[in-house]
C-alpha cells in the first residue's frame, strides 16, 4: 500500500510539472524555453537549470515543457511562466506583448549568431562567400515558423538575394518545425534546400548524426543577435524587491559545463532589450510583425 | 422519382468525379528522397519498441484517458440539451457551428483564455463534441418512430421523455460509447499543441527520430483501443468518469483581465488596432493571399481524400467480417486498430519520409485512416445481414451482395466523414500545403490572433456548407 501511495505520488508529481504550477504561481518562479531542438530532452536539459536557480534564488523554480515557440509566448504572457529562454523574434514578440519585461541575458554565441543554408549533395550546389542565387526554383525548408535563425534571418536574406517571398522564390516551401529535422529532411532529399541554426547543426555534425556526402553547408548569413533570457517586469512585486537583479546575476554566473550543455553555449552575457532592434526591424520588413 | 439505389449511385460517382477534376491541380511530385536510412531505422523500431520510463508513460496515458472521458460525458450532456431543440434552425446552425472549428484550433484559442491547463483541454474537446452529439441525437430523435408520440397529449417534455427518448436511448447510448474511442483519438491528437497527452511525446519522439520509444507509446495506444469492448464497460463509465476528474481537475488559474484583453484587443484586426490602414485593404490583401488560396487547396486535398477513402474503405471492410475472415479477422480487426489510431499527423509524417513533401501524404494519411473508421464501422453492418443458403462466396459475394446491401448505411457515413476529412486537413502543415489550417496555424506562430479568427471562422463556415452539402444528398432528403 505504502508503495502504491508512493508511486501514484510520483505520478501525480509528474502531471503536475503542467497543470499544478498554474495554482501554485503564487510561491513559484517558473520558466520555459522555446522547443528548437531535441525536444525529447527538454525535461532532462532543463530540470537541472531550475534545480540551479531553485539554490540560487531560494525560491521553488519549475520549469514546464511547450509544444511550440507560440506557446512559450502565450505562457509567458498569461504570466504562467516569468522567465523564458527564447529566440531572437520570439523574445521581441513576447517583450512586445508584456510590457515592462526585460532581457537579462544572452548566450556569449547570441551575440554573433548565424544561419546556414544547407543543401542536399544531389543538387550540386556548393559552398560559397556570395549568397547562392541558383538555389531559386529548387525546394526549400525553413525550421518553424516562428524561428529566428530558421525563418527570419534566412527568408530576410533570400527576399533581398532574390527579389520574391520564399514561395515565389522556390518551387516549395516548407516548415519542418525544428532545426534536427530540417537537417533530416535536407540529408533524405526530401527537400533540397535547408535554413538551420548553425550551433544545432555543429552539435549533430560532432555528434556524427550529419552524413556530409549527403548534405552540407552552402552559405551562411551575416552575424545577428538571438537568443535570450527574459523575464516579466512584475517579478520584483511578487517575489521580493531586487528579485530580477538577482535572476540576472544567477544566470550570468552559470558556469557549470552540464547546464551550460543544456543550451548549448559556452556562458551568458549580459544582454538588454535594445540589443534587439535590428530583429523587431527585419522582422517588420519582411511581415512577421504588424 | 429516383430510386435510392440511383441516388446512391449518382452520389458515389459525383465524389469520384469531383475528385478527378481536383486532380489535375494538385500537387504531386514526387521527389524521391533517399528513404532508406530512415525508414529502417522505423522497421527495426517496429520490432524493437522501448519504454524508458514506465510510470511516466502510464502517467500520461491515464492523462490522456481522462480528457477522452471528460471532455466526451461533457460534450453529451450538453449536446443531448441542444438535441432537445434540433427542431430550430438556429440550434441546427450553432451546433453546426462548434462542431465545424477542430479540437486542435479549440485548443489553441483556448491557450490565449485559459493557458495551458486541463481546462483548456477539456473545454476544446467537449465543444466540438457537444456539437456532434447534438447532429447525431437530433437525427436519432427525428428517425424515431413518430406515432407513440402523436398518440399522446401533454406538455411536450412529458411526451419527449415518455415516448422518443426510451425509442432513443439504446442509439444514443451505442453511439455514446463509440464516440469515447472518437475522444481517445481527439484527445491524443491535443498533445501537438501542447497538452500533456500521449501526442506530445509522440510528435517529440517521431520528429527527433527516437522510433523505438515512439513505437512503444503507439503499441500502448493501439491495446487501448484494441481492447476496448474489455474494459470499456457501461456499468464502469461512470466511475472511469469520476476517476477521470480525479486524477485531472479541470482547473485553470483563469486572468479576466487576460479574457477581457483576447476580445478587445488580440483579436481586433491590426489596422484598427494600430490605425495603419485601412480595413478593406487587410481584408482584401488576407483573402488574396491566404483565404482564397487556402480555401482552393483545402478543397483539393478534401475530395481527393474523400474519394480515396470510399476506394480504401471498399477494400478494407471484408478484411474485418466474420463472412470473409472467420477467425482470421482478428488480425484484420487488429490492423484496422492501428490505422485508426496512429493520428494522420504520423502518417503523414512517414509519407513525408517516404514520397516527400506534396499533397500526396496527405491524401494518403487522411484517407488511410478515415477508411480504417470507415471499414470499422461498416464491417459491423456486415455481420449483422443474413444470407439465403444459396449465397455466392468470395468475391461474388461481396461486390453482388453484401455491398450493395449495406452501401446506404456506408454512403451515410462516408458523408459524414466529408466534413471530418475538411476539418482534418487543418491540420497538416508539415507537408508543406497551404490549407486553411496551415494559415490558422501561421497566424497562431505569429501570434497574429486577428488574423487566426478570421481564418478559423472562414473554415468554420466552409465545413459548415460541405455538412449542409452532404446532408442534402442523404437519400431520405434528396
Amino acid at each position: 500500500m505504502k508503495r502504491l501511495l508512493s508511486t501514484t505520488g510520483k505520478a501525480v508529481a509528474l502531471l503536475s510539472m503542467f497543470f499544478v504550477s498554474a495554482l501554485q504561481a503564487q510561491e513559484t518562479f517558473t520558466f520555459t524555453a522555446i522547443p528548437d531542438q531535441d525536444e525529447t530532452r527538454l525535461q532532462e536539459r532543463f530540470g537541472k537549470v531550475a534545480d540551479y536557480l531553485e539554490k540560487e534564488l531560494g525560491v521553488e523554480v519549475n520549469y514546464i515543457p511547450v509544444k511550440s515557440y507560440a506557446a512559450a509566448i502565450s505562457a509567458f504572457r498569461n504570466n504562467q511562466v516569468q522567465l523564458a529562454w527564447f529566440g531572437g523574434l520570439s523574445g521581441v514578440r513576447a517583450r512586445l506583448l508584456v510590457p515592462g519585461s526585460k532581457a537579462l541575458a544572452q548566450g556569449y554565441e547570441d551575440q554573433f549568431f548565424k544561419t546556414y543554408l544547407i543543401a542536399n549533395a544531389k543538387t550540386g550546389f556548393s559552398a560559397s562567400k556570395a549568397f547562392p542565387e541558383d538555389i531559386a526554383g529548387s525546394s526549400f525548408t525553413f525550421g518553424s515558423k516562428g524561428s529566428t535563425s530558421g525563418r527570419l534571418m534566412p527568408e530576410f536574406y533570400i527576399r533581398e538575394h532574390l527579389n520574391a517571398a520564399p514561395k515565389d522564390a522556390f518551387k516549395r516551401v516548407g516548415f519542418s518545425g525544428d532545426h534536427s529535422r530540417t537537417i533530416s529532411l535536407v540529408q533524405s532529399g526530401a527537400y533540397e534546400v535547408g535554413a538551420v541554426n548553425y550551433k544545432v547543426w555543429e552539435r549533430e555534425l560532432a555528434e556524427g548524426k550529419i552524413d556530409t556526402s549527403k548534405v552540407e553547408v552552402i552559405w551562411s548569413t551575416p552575424e545577428y543577435p538571438d537568443y535570450q533570457w527574459s523575464i516579466r517586469g512584475d517579478v520584483d512585486k511578487r517575489f521580493g524587491a531586487g528579485f530580477q537583479q538577482k535572476v540576472q546575476t544567477a544566470l550570468l554566473n552559470i558556469e557549470q559545463p552540464e547546464l551550460l550543455k543544456a543550451f548549448p553555449r559556452q556562458s551568458f552575457v549580459e544582454a538588454e532589450n535594445s540589443f534587439y532592434q535590428p530583429i523587431e526591424d527585419t522582422a517588420r520588413k519582411i511581415g512577421l510583425l504588424d | 422519382m429516383k430510386t435510392e439505389a440511383a441516388i446512391l449511385r449518382r452520389n458515389s460517382l459525383l465524389l469520384i468525379l469531383l475528385a478527378m477534376l481536383c486532380l489535375p491541380l494538385a500537387d504531386l511530385e514526387l521527389s524521391f528522397p533517399d528513404f532508406w536510412p530512415e525508414l529502417s531505422r522505423l522497421g527495426i523500431a517496429i520490432v524493437t519498441p522501448e519504454v524508458i520510463d514506465g510510470w511516466q508513460l502510464l502517467s500520461v496515458l491515464t492523462t490522456t484517458l481522462s480528457f477522452a472521458f471528460q471532455g466526451v460525458v461533457i460534450g453529451a450532456v450538453a449536446g443531448f440539451v441542444l438535441a432537445l431543440g434540433y427542431g430550430n434552425a438556429w440550434v441546427r446552425g450553432f451546433a453546426a457551428f462548434i462542431r465545424a472549428i477542430h479540437e486542435l484550433f479549440w485548443a489553441l484559442i483556448f491557450i490565449q483564455l485559459t493557458g495551458l491547463t486541463s481546462l483548456t483541454g477539456l473545454l476544446a474537446l467537449a465543444i466540438p463534441y457537444a456539437g456532434t452529439f447534438a447532429k447525431v441525437f437530433g437525427e436519432i430523435f427525428e428517425e424515431s418512430d413518430h406515432k407513440p408520440r402523436d398518440a399522446l397529449t401533454g406538455s411536450r417534455f412529458v411526451v419527449f421523455f415518455y415516448t422518443t427518448l426510451p425509442l432513443a436511448w439504446r442509439r444514443m447510448v451505442d453511439y455514446s460509447a463509440y464516440r469515447f474511442e472518437c475522444g481517445i483519438r481527439s484527445s491524443v491528437v491535443l498533445g501537438f499543441v501542447g497538452l500533456p497527452t500521449v501526442g506530445f511525446h509522440l510528435e517529440s519522439l517521431f520528429s527527433q527520430g527516437e522510433y523505438s520509444q515512439a513505437v512503444a507509446m503507439l503499441y500502448a495506444l493501439f491495446l487501448i483501443i484494441g481492447s476496448t469492448r474489455l474494459w470499456l464497460i457501461k456499468q464502469l463509465i461512470p466511475l472511469y468518469v469520476l476517476l477521470s476528474f480525479v486524477w485531472l481537475p479541470p482547473v485553470a488559474d483563469i486572468q479576466w483581465s487576460m479574457i477581457w484583453q483576447f476580445f478587445t484587443v488580440d483579436i481586433v484586426p491590426a489596422p484598427l488596432k494600430y490605425s495603419t490602414g485601412s480595413l478593406s485593404d487587410w481584408f482584401r490583401l488576407l483573402f488574396s493571399k491566404q483565404i482564397g488560396p487556402g480555401i482552393a487547396n483545402t478543397m483539393i486535398l478534401t475530395q481527393l481524400s474523400l474519394a480515396m477513402t470510399l476506394l480504401f474503405a471498399v477494400l478494407l471492410i471484408p478484411l474485418r467480417s466474420k463472412l470473409f475472415c472467420g477467425n482470421g479477422r482478428i488480425v484484420g480487426h487488429s490492423l484496422l486498430v492501428m490505422l485508426r489510431t496512429t493520428p494522420e499527423y504520423l502518417l503523414a509524417f512517414i509519407g513525408v519520409i517516404v514520397l516527400g513533401p506534396s499533397m500526396l501524404p496527405g491524401m494518403l494519411a487522411l484517407s488511410i485512416h478515415n477508411a480504417a473508421i470507415l471499414a470499422h464501422l461498416s464491417g459491423r453492418f456486415v455481420d449483422q445481414l443474413a444470407f439465403r443458403e444459396d449465397r455466392p462466396s468470395g468475391m461474388l459475394l461481396y461486390c453482388y451482395e453484401v455491398l450493395p446491401r449495406i452501401y446506404r448505411q456506408f454512403m451515410a457515413l462516408l458523408l459524414y466523414r466529408w466534413e471530418v476529412i475538411q476539418r482534418e486537413s487543418a491540420i497538416l502543415g508539415i507537408l508543406g500545403i497551404p490549407t486553411l489550417g496551415f494559415y490558422i496555424d501561421s497566424a497562431f506562430e505569429e501570434f497574429r490572433l486577428d488574423r487566426a479568427m478570421l481564418l478559423i471562422l472562414v473554415t468554420a463556415l466552409l465545413n459548415v456548407l460541405i455538412d449542409k452539402c452532404a446532408r442534402s444528398l442523404r437519400p431520405s432528403s434528396g
